[in-house]
Formats: structure tokens, C-alpha cells, sequence
């Protein structure tokens, strides 16, 4: 066959030899940490406040990727319209934030103030979750037994319908956020500035992944998602509502979209009905880096595509520059799934390990 | 397993009794409600009589002889005759007159684009998210050596109505064309190769990151890779482009009152189409062609049989890239500029949205897909939107909301009728009776 001869396994294996992909790789990832190394060693308080944009960045991807990678792990569908639910989510963050309630207590004490971004949240999470449930109710639960095209050609469909829903809903310009979160800096040593905005993006972050862990792997409902993902005819048969459980999942995803347009839309500050299908472009890249279907890997690759990103937009010494972003991130999107489909973390499901 | 005789396959959905009687109902509706009855009624008329006895008369086949080409006959003699009587004929209600010459000859290029994705797409089964990948290509082709764009150089070979001192490259557009479709199957054949063994979903994402990374080349490289060198003019794009011409006549200018720019760049369109299509039906029927419908209904079954899986889809996919190259380069040339902003990932979508909207793997639902969406796209939304403005008196600007609007004909044509509104009956089967979708190649479990 064709393809035998390049489908070596990459790591483990009995009589393992470098294949010629993988010294190709792994010379592309030394060179990839020497430019890193150069830049470090010239200007070491911008590496480090870039790697630190680019931790938060990743962590806001994170949110994103979950989402995509939650859904592939159970229905095996690439979810095109989750970045646009993403986008209305930060749209309706906008919306939240703008109200008068805020407006009333903007620059109020943190007592205050946090109840009120986490009531935001909580608008937030429970819309996109939602509005998931709606479009895997509309869109794909008719397509479950089709040829697994047609479900792929109306996630397309529905990710341009919701992306014209935030263009009637915010009009075709960036809409500005209020400015709620405090401003400043946590920490300030050799020249590296730690700002209040990016401590908050991985306050909130945090607890949200653990939650979803706890939820995955701890509770009954998780443990239904797990068995639908690895087997959906026998779960059904051991009694568990197969349409629940996936319409939960769709609930779940949505809900980490939502807390990720809120935070997206308070840390960038300003957001537009095409940012969905970017960001979620990017997202759905950083779970296939890590694997897709597997929950760390999506964190993990998310937090790396971050810093890719960063890096490139950020350091002085040889980096391509913002204009290259794109064209960088899709770059790794096809050599991933052309050399390493089964993504950094190898092939698990959802059920972790 | 599908089983349908196959002289069945492409004339299938005309046959399919509740469709002619769908046609039918509209056709009439639309003679009956149209805004000013029939302008001049001969002429009308004529073009009425024609389309009915293109659908309505079913034995023409049985006709000995010249039978079988009847069909085909009075279908072209309305698309070559267009040109002459588009604003005669009578005004449909809300979307008004019908398209014009110019929108026609974009229409002609869009259903080129979508016949070839329907090789792609149809035929193979593969889902490709980046066409307009080859649609770039085509279109820089033609925008490098037909332009002045390199003007360090002073090269002219065959370009009519170019002056000699001129400088740039100034190939004829003709040689262009051939050269475009040739340049774009190599790259197709570039990008399938180490892509197309990935399964559907993977290799969907593949084509649509390679969408997103040639338009982004295309936008950056006027500095190109930091060398300095100018190879795209960047965001104002490449613009003007020599329009092609023959016997010294010009097509930007035409000749006399009879042969103008617009009616010569729509025949020479029309004849390019015609082209495609033979090509298309040809190859759907070749050898090949039936091997891509053996993969697209079971990739496992087809290479038991001994169909190379690898060499049988990169054909397909650099047909399909073929013949997107040659519309890109002559679409550059009739509007006469290139811009990188013309290759969103929406263009993609919207060609695939003409292949769905007709019937994947149908030729002609192909091309009444594409030749309604474009012409929604180019005039039809504008108008509706007025309509509904001045009659319903909405604020509600239509072509704005363009890709909602086919995002919405995507979805509702994937849920009632995946096979698309004239289908071929053996995809309808596909989607109805279930195909073995597991590909053989699965990267999730590993070929080796």
C-alpha cells in the first residue's frame, strides 16, 4: 500500500528507528527553541512578559478547545458553529457588562464588583450552553446515522447563520466593552509587569477546568458522557439516554464558550461578529495539537498555541510578525494531522486516564 | 448497496415526477404573477415554449437520430441566443429583471467553479473546504503574465491590443487559461498527495487550512518573505489585467455595435463552460470516474477490488483544482484585477453551497444551483432587498446578510434533501439507504 511505508508509529514500538518525519520534526522543534533561546538571551523582560500574554491567551483557548474537543470525543463531529457560539457569547458579555447595574458600581469595591461579574458569567454560560444544545438540536441530531459529511456541511451552515445572528445583533463594527475589571499591575520585578486583567483570565480559568474534570470523571452524568463516547449502541443499551447525555455535552461545551467570550470580551475589550470563526479556527487547532478527544491534551495544546502566537506577534529577533499568525497556526494545523493525527498526547477519549 | 442502471444516473431527477410538477407549478406562477405581464410577448414566449419542452417533452429520446440531442440543442441555442434578449424578457416579481449580460458571464464563471468542485465533491466524495485556493491561483496566474506587474520585464507573446512598449509580461490570455489549469492540478495534486489519505473530516480541515494560508501569502507578499521582491502587489492586489482577444479584436473593447466586450467575454465563457461540462460527463463516465464513485460509496469495498485508492483521489482532486484554475484566470481577466480580499473562505463555502443546493454528483443540478446562487449573489439579493424595502418597508439590507442566507440554504438542504434539489438517483440512494463510511485509512486508529 501507499501509505504503509509513512505510517510509521512515531514513538514506542518494538524495533523503534527515527523515521525520517520525525528527525525532520524534531530538527524543526530544535531550531523553533534555539530562535527562542536568541530571544530570550537579547531581551529577557520581553520574552518573559510575552510568554506571559501568551499563557493567558492560551488559557482563554483552553475554554475554546475544550469545547470542540468535548463534542469530537462523543460524536466524532467537527463543531465549525462552536466558535461562533463563542462570539455571541462574548457578545452577550458586552451586553451584560453594559447594563446599568454595572455601570452603577464600575470602580466599586471587589465585594461588589465580583458577585457582579460572576452573575455576567453565569448570563453568559447559561446562554451558550443553551444556544449549543439548540444547534445540536436543530443541526445535527437529524444527521446522527448520515454519512459523516452532512453533518460537517451543517455545522458550516449553522456556524454562518449564528455569525449573521451577531452581525443584526452588534452590527458590522468592533463594539467596545466596559472597562469593570481593576487595571494596573499585581507584580511589577525587572521590568516584568504582571497585570490584574491576565491574573483574573487564569482566576476564572482555573476553577472552571477543575470543575470540568470533577464533572467528567466524578459524577454520574460524566461517567454517562464517557460511556457514550466510547461506545454509544452499548450505553444505550445499559440504559442510558444517549440524546441526554450528548445534548449535555453540548451544554457543557457551550457553557466553557460562554466563560470564554466573557473573558474575552473583558480582556481584549473590544469585539465583532467574524471573531468566532478565527478564534475558533485556532482553538480547533490547539485540540488537535493535543489530541483530539483527550481533555489535558486540549488544555495543553491550547496553552501552546498561545505562546506560538505570542511569540510570533511579540519578539523582536526574527519573528514573522501578526501577519503571519494565521497562515503560522494552520501551517501546524496540517502538518499535525498529516504526520501526527493522533495529536501530542496520543490517542485517548474523553474518559481521560 | 446501491444498485441503478446506469443511464439512469444523470437524468434522474428530471425524471422524478413530483420535481416536474414542482418546475412546472413555478413556471407558472411566475408567467401568471409577473409584475408587468409579458413585455414582448414573442420573445417571452419563445424562451417560455423552450424550457417546457426542455422539461415537459420526455420522448424526445425516442425520437431516432437527433433524438437524444434535442435537449441538449435547445438548451444551448437559449444560452447563446441570452445575450440578445435578456431585456425583453418579462419581469419576475420581486427579484425584477432578469440577470444582465455581465452578471451572466459571472454566473458562467461561478458554475465552471462549481461543476469542477463537483468532481471533488460529487463524483469522489472527498470534501474540500479550500477551493478558492484554486480559484487564487488561476486568478494570479493570469494576473502575473497579463499585466504589469513585473516591470522590470518587457515580454509579449500573442496578447492583442497590448502596445509593444508596454512593460511586464503580457502572455496571451488564451495560453494563460491552459497554463492556469495546468499550474492549479499540479498544486491539487501537491496539496493531495501527502492530504487525501487522511479520512473526510481531517482532510476537509486540511483543504480549508490551505484556503486560509494561500489568500494570506497572497496578502503579505508584497514584500515576499522579506526579500523585498513585489510578488502580489499585497492588498491592493494586481490590477489592470489584459482582457484576451482574437483577429485583433480586443474583448475590453470589443467590436462595433454586434460584437461588444460583454457579449464576447459571455460566449467565450459559454464555450468554456461547455467545455467543462463535456470534460465532466466524459470523465464521470470514464473508468476513473466510475472508480471515484466506487470510493465514494466504500472506499474499503473499492480498493479490494483493486482500486488504487491514493492515484484515483488525487485525480479527482486535480481535475477539480483544473478547472478552478481556468475560471480564477478568466474571471481575472474579465474583471481585470486580482485581489487577495476575493479569496475568503466564504467563496469556498459558497461554491459548495451550489453543489448542495443542486444535487452532489449531478451535473445539471450542479448547474442550476450555481447558476441561482450566483446570480442571488450578483443581483438577485439586491433587488429582493429593495423589493422588500419600498413594498414591506423593512430596514433590512438583504445582500448583507448574504452568508446567513446560504448557511441557512445549507443547513435546510442537508436536513429534508441531502441529495440536493435535482439529484442524481444514485447519491439519493447513498443518503437514504447509508453508505460503508468507515475509511480504510483511519488515522484515529492507526493504518501501520
Amino acid at each position: 500500500m501507499v501509505t504503509e511505508a509513512s505510517r510509521q508509529p512515531l514513538a514506542g514500538g518494538t524495533g523503534y528507528r527515527p523515521s525520517v518525519t520525525s528527525i525532520v520534526g524534531l530538527s524543526l522543534v530544535a531550531l523553533l527553541l534555539a530562535w527562542l533561546g536568541v530571544n530570550f538571551y537579547k531581551t529577557p523582560a520581553d520574552f518573559i512578559q510575552i510568554f506571559l500574554i501568551g499563557f493567558t491567551l492560551g488559557a482563554l483557548y483552553a475554554l475554546i478547545a475544550l469545547g470542540y474537543t468535548l463534542v469530537y470525543g462523543i460524536l466524532e463531529l467537527i463543531n465549525f458553529a462552536h466558535g461562533d457560539v463563542f462570539m455571541l457569547g462574548s457578545m452577550m458579555a458586552v451586553t451584560v457588562v453594559g447594563t446599568t447595574l454595572f455601570n452603577l458600581h464600575q470602580g466599586e469595591a471587589w465585594y461588589v464588583l465580583w458577585p457582579l461579574v460572576i452573575v455576567a458569567l453565569l448570563i453568559c454560560m447559561a446562554f451558550c450552553g443553551g444556544l449549543n444544545v439548540t444547534v445540536e438540536l436543530i443541526a445535527y441530531r437529524r444527521l446522527r446515522h448520515a454519512p459523516r459529511l452532512a453533518p460537517l456541511i451543517t455545522a458550516i451552515g449553522a456556524s454562518f447563520i449564528l455569525q449573521n445572528i451577531g452581525l443584526a445583533w452588534k452590527g458590522p463594527n468592533y463594539v467596545q466593552t466596559a472597562s469593570v475589571l481593576p487595571t494596573g499591575t499585581v507584580f511589577s520585578t525587572h521590568g516584568v509587569e504582571y497585570t490584574w486583567e491576565k491574573l483574573i483570565v487564569l482566576i476564572v480559568t482555573t476553577p472552571v477546568l477543575l470543575i470540568l474534570v470533577w464533572l467528567v470523571q466524578r459524577t454520574r452524568q460524566g461517567k454517562a458522557m464517557r460511556a457514550v463516547a466510547q461506545d454509544t449502541d452499548a450505553a444505550a443499551m445499559m440504559g442510558i439516554n444517549v440524546n441526554r447525555t450528548i445534548s449535555f455535552t453540548f451544554l457543557i461545551a457551550g457553557a466553557l464558550a460562554g466563560v470564554a467570550g466573557l473573558l474575552y470580551a473583558l480582556y481584549a475589550g473590544s469585539v465583532r461578529f467574524d471573531q468566532g470563526f478565527q478564534l475558533g479556527l485556532i482553538a480547533f487547532t490547539a485540540a488537535v495539537f493535543g489530541g483530539i478527544g483527550n481533555l489535558p491534551g486540549a488544555v495543553l495544546g491550547a496553552v501552546l498555541i498561545g505562546l506560538i502566537q505570542a511569540f510570533n506577534e511579540g519578539l523582536n529577533w526574527h519573528a514573522p510578525g501578526s501577519d503571519w499568525t494565521q497562515s503560522i497556526v494552520f501551517t501546524l494545523l496540517i502538518l499535525i494531522l498529516v504526520f501526527r493525527p493522533e495529536g501530542l498526547l496520543g490517542e485517548r477519549t474523553p474518559e481521560g486516564g | 448497496m446501491v444498485s441503478v442502471a446506469r443511464r439512469d444516473v444523470d437524468t434522474a431527477g428530471l425524471q422524478s415526477r413530483g420535481l416536474r410538477m414542482g418546475i412546472g407549478a413555478a413556471l407558472l406562477l411566475l408567467a401568471v404573477a409577473a409584475e408587468h405581464g409579458f413585455k414582448s410577448l414573442d420573445v417571452s414566449t419563445f424562451y417560455f415554449l423552450a424550457v417546457i419542452a426542455i422539461i415537459y417533452v420526455p420522448p424526445w429520446e425516442t425520437v431516432p437520430g437527433v433524438g437524444r440531442y434535442a435537449r441538449a440543442t435547445i438548451a444551448m441555442i437559449i444560452a447563446f441566443t441570452y445575450p440578445f434578449v435578456w431585456d425583453k424578457l418579462f419581469t419576475v416579481p420581486i427579484f425584477g429583471a432578469f440577470p444582465s449580460v455581465p452578471t451572466g458571464v459571472v454566473m458562467l464563471v461561478f458554475i465552471m467553479m462549481a461543476v469542477g468542485l463537483n468532481i471533488v465533491v460529487g463524483y469522489a466524495g472527498l470534501l474540500d473546504l479550500g477551493y478558492v485556493a484554486f480559484y487564487a491561483i488561476g486568478a494570479y496566474v493570469a494576473a502575473w503574465f497579463a499585466s504589469v506587474q513585473f516591470a522590470h520585464v518587457n515580454v509579449h507573446f500573442g496578447a492583442v491590443g497590448v502596445g509593444q512598449n508596454v512593460p511586464g509580461f503580457h502572455i496571451s490570455v488564451w495560453l494563460l487559461l491552459i497554463a492556469a489549469g495546468f499550474l492549479t492540478a499540479m498544486v491539487g495534486v501537491v496539496i493531495g498527495l501527502p492530504t487525501l489519505r487522511l479520512r473526510g473530516d481531517y482532510l476537509a480541515i486540511v483543504t480549508l487550512g490551505f484556503g486560509e494560508i494561500l489568500p494570506q501569502i497572497a496578502r503579505n507578499s508584497d514584500n515576499f518573505f522579506g526579500t523585498g521582491f513585489n510578488l502580489t502587489n499585497g492588498p491592493n492586489g494586481i490590477t489592470p489585467i489584459d482582457a484576451p482577444g482574437f483577429f485583433g479584436v480586443n474583448y475590453l473593447t470589443g467590436s462595433g455595435t454586434f460584437w461588444t466586450s460583454e457579449r464576447l467575454f459571455y460566449w467565450t465563457g459559454l464555450l468554456l463552460l461547455l467545455f467543462t461540462i463535456f470534460c465532466s460527463v466524459r470523465l464521470r463516465d470514464s473508468r476513473l470516474g466510475r472508480a471515484w464513485i466506487a470510493i465514494r460509496e466504500d472506499e474499503t469495498a473499492a480498493a479490494a477490488m483493486g482500486v488504487p485508492l491514493m492515484r484515483t483521489k488525487t485525480w479527482a482532486y486535480a481535475s477539480g483544482a483544473f478547472f478552478g484554475g481556468i475560471a480564477g484566470a478568466y474571471y481575472a481577466s474579465f474583471k481585470s484585477a486580482t485581489f487577495p480580499g476575493d479569496f475568503f473562505f466564504n467563496i469556498s463555502v459558497f461554491i459548495l453551497c451550489m453543489v448542495i443546493l443542486g444535487g452532489m454528483g449531478n451535473i445539471w443540478g450542479v448547474i442550476f444551483g450555481a447558476a441561482f446562487l450566483s446570480y442571488l449573489d450578483q443581483e438577485g439579493l439586491a433587488d429582493s432587498g429593495s423589493w422588500i424595502s419600498t413594498h414591506l418597508h423593512l430596514n433590512f439590507n438583504v445582500p448583507e446578510y448574504e452568508s446567513g442566507i446560504f448557511g441557512v440554504i445549507l443547513l435546510v438542504v442537508m436536513l429534508f434533501r441531502p441529495e440536493g434539489l435535482i439529484p442524481s438517483t444514485r447519491r439519493a440512494a447513498e443518503f437514504h439507504e447509508g453508505v460503508s463510511d468507515e475509511p480504510l485509512y483511519d488515522v484515529r486508529h492507526g493504518g501501520a
